[in-house]
């Protein structure tokens, strides 16, 4: 089919001819990711074992305790974030040092404060953390009263 | 079961909805913000990130008057629009310095040559070490450091235009 300059069908384009940029716009809203990637290598120790097994679970216990500043939510044990690899090598780098995994995430959160740390502390914000079970536990046991008296 | 409490499932389902739209309409700012502000720079001698420029280490801030450190990229695309604004910051005599993070000196020097160079000095930061101690979540970001080497103000993403005269504020702050 031919269609000629006077043709209404110029002016209204196709619903084919939409769906093409909409198709192009949405595979580059997926690539945008890529374009925040540099082109450096991951760092050294980013996705190497330390050669100590004892100083590797060290370090590989405390990467599951501290928190993704980019994949929020995850681990940078978990993360493939370049921030998350370089972190990696910055705590295998200090474990292998002789740094303790507790001066280390000590260090951390003196910069990110509480956040990059999954391991809850006694602050006040994590009192109701701390509670919950047992407030659980007492409604339970008094639901647990009602029932047998009857 | 009474009466009322029949009706609690949908009274429950009705408050989720409700608090789902909420947060929706509301966004949670997922921002993590440095905890340094207040806190003098941590000690830092980063080599330079080019051959052409001056590195950069924390003895540099502080020499008695404010400045803009920019941590940025080559690779990072807002900071393509950042460098505009920072320019016209420089022109109105701020001292911006920069950290560029993970970056090649050969991507950075295309990257200064096509959108323009506000930086007296930038200081090359491969393994993200400085950006991870001074609290840095990623780039582009700002810090405002007065003459003391203290750190006064943390600006995270891009400077647009529309936060220059904020950033002018928070230098005059820091003087």
């Amino acid at each position: 089919m031919t269609i000629t300059s006077s043709s209404p069908r110029k002016q209204e384009p196709s619903k084919t001819r939409i769906w093409i940029p909409a198709f192009a716009g949405m595979t580059m809203m997926f690539c945008a990711p890529l374009w925040a990637d540099s082109n450096l290598p991951a760092a050294y120790w980013a996705n190497r074992q330390l050669p100590n097994a004892r100083q590797e679970a060290q370090a590989q216990d405390l990467m599951e305790e501290l928190r993704c500043l980019v994949c929020q939510g995850q681990s940078i044990a978990d993360s493939d974030a370049e921030l998350a690899g370089d972190m990696r090598d910055l705590v295998r780098r200090r474990i292998a040092a002789g740094e303790k995994p507790a001066a280390i995430r000590a260090w951390l959160v003196q910069r990110y404060g509480s956040w990059i740390s999954y391991k809850p502390t006694a602050e006040p914000a994590a009192w109701p953390l701390w509670l919950a079970p047992l407030g659980l536990l007492l409604v339970g046991a008094l639901l647990m009263r009602r029932r047998i008296r009857r | 079961m009474s009466r009322g409490l029949r009706f609690a499932p949908i009274a429950l389902l009705a408050l989720l909805l409700l608090a789902m739209i909420w947060r929706l309409s509301k966004p949670v700012d997922t921002s993590v913000r440095s905890n340094l502000e207040g806190k003098p720079v941590p000690a830092f001698d980063l080599g330079p990130a080019l051959d052409t420029k001056l590195a950069l280490s924390s003895r540099d801030l502080a020499t008695g008057n404010p400045h803009l450190v920019n941590v940025f990229a080559s690779w990072c695309v807002p900071c393509v629009t950042e460098v505009k604004v920072l320019q016209q910051l420089k022109a109105t005599g701020v001292a911006v310095e920069g950290i560029a993070v993970r970056d090649r000196p050969e991507d950075l020097a295309e990257f200064l040559a096509r959108n323009g160079d506000p930086y007296e000095r930038i200081g090359g930061d491969p393994q993200s070490s400085v950006q991870i101690s001074l609290g840095s979540s990623g780039v582009p970001e700002s810090f405002i450091v007065d003459g003391k080497g203290v750190i006064r103000y943390q600006h995270i993403g891009p400077i647009e235009s529309s936060d220059a005269a904020m950033i002018l504020r928070q230098l005059d702050r820091a003087r």
